[in-house]
This record gives structure tokens, C-alpha cells and sequence, in this order.
């Protein structure tokens, strides 16, 4: 059996899926950062199948802006983190809740 | 194998593109400002926090002159295109990088006593404040689904870390969070929309990707899921429903002179991406994106009114009132479709609304800032009697109120008048709903603006504080500016429309 591109695509819908799914379901700061990592992964997934398909360099240099943002983003999310953590260990999303949702 | 050869060998025969230094030069002076203001805090240290408020706000104003200078070029007229269309400087993104700059600008003028005074990090706030602004103006000239996400990312990355600004305050840690969760859950929707248009149509860059829709590849499903995708994730931005409920706590628990920055500036810039996107790249799929807009627009100004009726935080009333106006400045988007005409109506009616709405929303955030040095409380009762104690106080928040509300002759009303215009132009049933449901929703809005300056004009004072409000000398700055730029757009709108009046077009 070959693995065309459609498979890769497949597996970048179902990661995209389980990231999103992650993200609305868990309740944990961090584990919420790690579901956000599996979406921007799964994108860069079917960016390089899509790049690849297309015989295209545009996908793969894509994927390069998107890891080095992706990067920042977790470095920004972690600061945030501290200093929540601070002020209260253990907190999860739900005890965030001084502000009215 | 060979895929791979040959893409060493276009590696190989790289030469890097034209860059037209005049063109860019707004963005390069800006990212020299930032640059020299990190300089010169790690040299003066502490001995620099005098004079960092003065340094950025001149730091803001000084992209003006190559903006200037590009204008009197005639950039207007003949656009430059840079790195094959991606990068397009025209009279539309010169208009709007001044707006950035300018409300920048506003927002030095709004943090100068509240950063100076509260027990927080001087330098580095207005360094993260000219990063933010540096994504805006990149994102005016940004033509290519990349491009627009490295402006984006440049925007935001620094609004959150602003949102969170007040580290020891568990409400601007809660704001920052819920802000950067819902950001990069908004981003990496939209991205994983770009990777499925990218896969259809074979580009990222917005001129290609339109004229493949035009060539009516892309009938796929994928490209309608991509389209929809990527609306959404900027939905998220600029607070649309029903992807608004992060606005009201991330606006409540940052500092304040960020939450106007987000409610102005960052709404802003999603504002432009869109456009960019629908009215250059999606523009001959309306059948898509039509209906997800339409619902978007109609659902945010119902959402936002109704739920801004039942507020009793001025800033959270705010951020509801944002989400509205939101949905009367996505309006105009659902009718670019029905011709080019049509199109160059809507873009140049929201970006008046854009430049309007800035001056009369940090107008408002302005006064807030103001009242709150005395009152301490963003409680809409803290307004009571406003007009016994600061006459002059009530009267601007009551001219800025009734400008959002769309009162004659104040600028908001003429902003309004170029929304309905621009709706009822084509002639569709889509154009009239909405029509309709604004009419319907700018009557809704008055309850709560009138609701407020009933407070300042009627109320009795609380506790009978009758301390008078000083405003400090950067505070009354902003407010004179923005009370002028309200005033002068509604009475004579033609002082904004010389430079609103753009087209966004698609060039190669």
C-alpha cells in the first residue's frame, strides 16, 4: 500500500481535530498549551503534504515561519503561566474566575 | 529524489528581490525607534524611565515624515509592489499606517501617568507597544497569507504580554491568559485554513489565489472549509460573535490604556486583514464567505447591544459596545462581492469608520482613565453627577457617547451614513437585512450611552466626593485631540474622506 498525499492530509485533519477537541475539553493551563502545539503542528502537516503535492517551496518555507512564531508564542504562554502560578500553585482554568466569563 | 534536487537548485539560483528602501521606510524607522528605546535602557537603566514616555510618543510620530513624503511621491496614484505582489504600498495602506501610528500615539499619551505612576515597567511597555504597532503597519502593506501571519503574530505576541502587564494582580494575569488562550487558538485556526487555501489554488500570495478562485479551480470543499477557517480565526480578533466572550475579561482586568490599544488598534488590524483577504483573495467565492460574515456582523452587533445593556463596568459596557461596532464595521464586507464599484465603496466606508471610531473610542477610554485617577472603581454609579464636579469631564464623555450612538452632527454619525451607503449601494437582499438589523441595533445602542450620561448629568455624586478631577497635561493631550477629530469628521467629514477615500486593489 502507498502513502499518498491524502494520507498526510488525513493525519493533519485528525491531529488538527484532537488539538482543538484537547483545548476546549482540558481544563490544565499547560495541557492547554500542548493541544495548541498540536494544531500549529498538524498546519504545518499539511502544509509541507500540500507543499510537497504542489512540487511547491512555498509549503516548506511555510513551515519555518509558523515553527519560529509557534516558539515565541509558547515562551509568551509560559511568562504568563509563572506568574500566575505565583500567586496560586495548581491553578487550573476554572479557579481563573475573578473575572466574570 | 528529484524534488528534492531541484529544490536546492532554486535554492542555489537565489537572488534576493528588489526592496524599494523609500517604500519601507515608515516600518524600518519604527523598528529603529523600538530598537534604539531596548538601547537605551539597558545603558540608563532606571535613570531612562523620565523620559521614556516622551521618547516613544516622538518614536510614534516619527514615521509620519516617510509616510508624508511617500504621499507627496504619489504612492497614491502609482502603488509600489514589492517581492512579487506580497508587499504592496499604496494609497490604502499608507492611510491606515498612519492610523496605527497615530493611535499609538493616543495610547502614550493615555499610559504616560497611569504606567509612570502605578508600580510597573516603564521602558519595556512602550517597547512592547511599538512592536504591536509594527505588526499593524506591516500588516496594512501585507498581501500574502504569510505575510499576514508574521503581522499578526507581531501584533498580538506583544498585546498579550501588555494584557498581562500588572503581574501581581491575579485579574491582568487572568485577562493576559484568557487573551493569549484564545489568540493562539484563533491563529492556529485561521493557519490551518491558509494550509488548505494554499493546497487548492498553489499560492500564498492574495492576487494568485484570487485570480485561481476567479478561474473557478477551487469549487472544492476544502477551499470553503480553508475560507471559513480563516474568517473565523480573525473573527476572533477583531470580537465578533460568537467569538467575543474573551473582549469583556480581557478588557476589564488589563491596565487601561491597553484596553483602548485592543479595543482600537489590534480590532483594527484584524479589520485590515480581512479586508486584504476577502476583498483580494476570496472576492469571487461570496456564495462562502457572504453568509459566515453576514451572521458574524448581524450576530455581534445583537450579542453586543443587548448583552452591553445589562453592564455596570464602564469598561466591560465597552467592550460589548466594541463588539457591536464591530459588526457594523464587518457589515459592509458582505456586499464586496457584487462588483468592483461595490467593492471600493465598502473598503473606503470602513476605513473612514475605522479613523472615526478611533477618535471617538479612545476619546472615551480617555475620560475613563481620567474619572478613574479620583474614583478608583470603573462602576458606571461612580458617574453620578459627573457635571457638578467635573463639568468639562461629562460634557466630552457625553459628545463621545453620543457620537458612538451615530448622533448628528458628530463624527460617528457620518461614519455610520458611509456603512448604511455602502450597504444599500448593490441593491441585495443581503445588503437591506443588514441595513435593517443596523438601523434596528444603532436604536438599541442609545439605551446604554444614554444610560451612562444620564448618570453623569442627573445622578447625585457618591458619598458626596466633590474632589475635583486633575487631569494631567498628557491625558488633556488626548482628549483635545480626540474631541477635535470627532467633532471635525461629522461636521465637515471631507477633512477625513481626502484621505479615506482609498481602493484596494489587486496588483502583481
Amino acid at each position: 500500500m502507498e502513502l499518498t498525499t491524502t494520507w498526510y492530509l488525513v493525519l493533519g485533519a485528525i491531529i488538527f481535530a484532537i488539538g482543538a477537541s484537547g483545548l476546549m475539553i482540558r481544563r490544565n493551563p499547560l495541557v492547554m498549551f500542548m493541544c495548541v502545539e498540536l494544531m500549529l503542528n498538524a498546519v504545518n502537516l499539511t502544509f509541507v503534504a500540500f507543499g510537497r503535492e504542489l512540487d511547491d517551496l512555498g509549503g516548506q518555507v511555510s513551515v519555518f515561519f509558523v515553527l519560529v512564531v509557534a516558539a515565541a508564542e509558547v515562551v509568551i504562554g509560559l511568562a504568563i503561566i509563572v506568574a500566575i502560578m505565583r500567586h496560586r500553585s495548581g491553578a487550573t482554568a476554572d479557579d481563573l474566575s475573578v473575572l466574570r466569563g | 529524489m528529484t524534488s528534492t534536487v531541484t529544490a536546492f537548485a532554486q535554492v542555489a539560483d537565489f537572488a534576493r528581490p528588489p526592496i524599494d528602501w523609500h517604500a519601507v521606510a515608515p516600518e524600518l524607522v519604527m523598528l529603529s525607534v523600538g530598537a534604539l528605546m531596548i538601547i537605551i535602557d539597558i545603558v540608563k537603566l532606571e535613570r531612562a524611565k523620565p523620559y521614556a514616555a516622551a521618547l516613544s510618543g516622538l518614536g510614534f510620530l516619527a514615521p509620519l515624515v516617510p509616510i508624508a513624503t511617500l504621499a507627496i511621491d504619489g504612492v497614491a496614484s502609482e502603488p509600489r509592489v514589492m517581492f512579487g505582489g506580497a508587499y504592496v504600498i499604496d494609497g490604502y495602506s499608507l492611510v491606515l499606517k498612519a492610523l496605527f501610528l497615530i493611535v499609538g500615539y493616543l495610547v502614550v499619551l493615555l499610559a504616560t501617568n497611569y504606567v509612570g505612576e502605578g508600580d510597573y515597567w516603564e521602558t519595556e511597555f512602550y517597547n512592547l507597544l511599538s512592536a504591536s504597532v509594527l505588526g499593524m503597519m506591516v500588516m496594512a502593506s501585507a498581501r500574502d497569507l504569510i505575510t499576514i501571519f508574521v503581522a499578526l503574530e507581531l501584533l498580538s505576541i506583544p498585546a498579550y504580554l501588555l494584557a498581562a502587564w500588572r503581574k501581581r494582580d491575579l485579574k491582568s494575569n487572568e485577562a493576559g491568559l484568557k487573551y493569549y488562550l484564545m489568540g493562539v487558538f484563533a491563529s492556529s485556526i485561521m493557519l490551518y485554513g491558509m494550509s488548505l487555501v494554499f493546497g487548492v489554488t498553489g499560492s500564498t500570495l492574495l492576487t494568485e489565489i484570487g485570480a485561481t478562485l476567479d478561474d473557478g479551480i477551487g469549487s472544492e470543499p476544502a477551499v470553503t472549509l480553508g475560507i471559513i477557517f480563516v474568517i473565523v480565526g480573525f473573527a476572533f480578533k477583531v470580537s465578533g460573535f460568537p467569538f467575543h466572550t474573551w473582549a469583556p475579561d480581557t478588557y476589564e482586568g488589563a491596565p487601561t490604556p491597553v484596553t483602548a490599544f485592543l479595543a482600537v488598534a489590534s480590532k483594527a488590524a484584524g479589520f485590515v486583514a480581512l479586508m486584504n483577504l476577502v476583498v483580494i483573495g476570496f472576492v469571487e467565492r461570496e456564495e462562502v464567505y457572504q453568509p459566515v460574515i453576514f451572521f458574524i456582523a448581524a450576530g455581534s452587533m445583537f450579542a453586543g447591544n443587548f448583552m452591553a445593556l445589562r453592564q455596570d463596568n464602564i469598561v466591560r459596557l465597552m467592550a460589548y459596545s466594541g463588539v457591536a461596532q464591530a459588526g457594523f464595521l464587518l457589515a459592509p464586507l458582505v456586499v464586496v462581492g457584487e462588483g468592483p464599484e461595490v467593492a471600493a465603496t465598502a473598503v473606503s466606508s470602513i476605513v473612514t469608520y475605522l479613523v472615526i471610531y478611533a477618535a471617538m473610542n479612545l476619546g472615551v477610554f480617555a475620560v475613563i482613565l481620567a474619572v478613574a485617577r479620583k474614583t478608583k472603581s470603573g462602576e458606571i454609579s461612580s458617574y453620578g453627577g459627573l457635571f457638578d464636579y467635573a463639568p468639562a469631564l461629562a460634557v466630552l464623555m457625553t459628545l463621545f457617547l453620543a457620537s458612538l450612538g451615530g448622533l448628528p452632527p458628530l463624527g460617528g454619525w457620518y461614519a455610520k451614513f458611509g456603512i448604511f451607503r455602502s450597504l444599500l449601494e448593490p441593491g441585495t437582499g443581503w445588503g437591506y437585512t443588514l441595513a435593517v438589523i443596523a438601523a434596528v441595533n444603532t436604536v438599541i445602542a442609545f439605551g446604554y450611552y444614554g444610560k451612562i450620561a444620564s448618570r453623569m448629568w442627573f445622578d447625585a455624586v457618591p458619598d458626596d466626593d466633590r474632589t475635583r478631577i486633575v487631569v494631567p497635561a498628557a491625558l488633556a493631550t488626548a482628549l483635545v485631540l480626540c474631541i477635535a477629530g470627532t467633532i471635525v469628521s461629522g461636521v465637515y467629514p471631507g477633512a477625513v474622506t481626502h484621505f479615506t477615500d482609498v481602493e484596494l486593489l489587486a496588483f502583481r
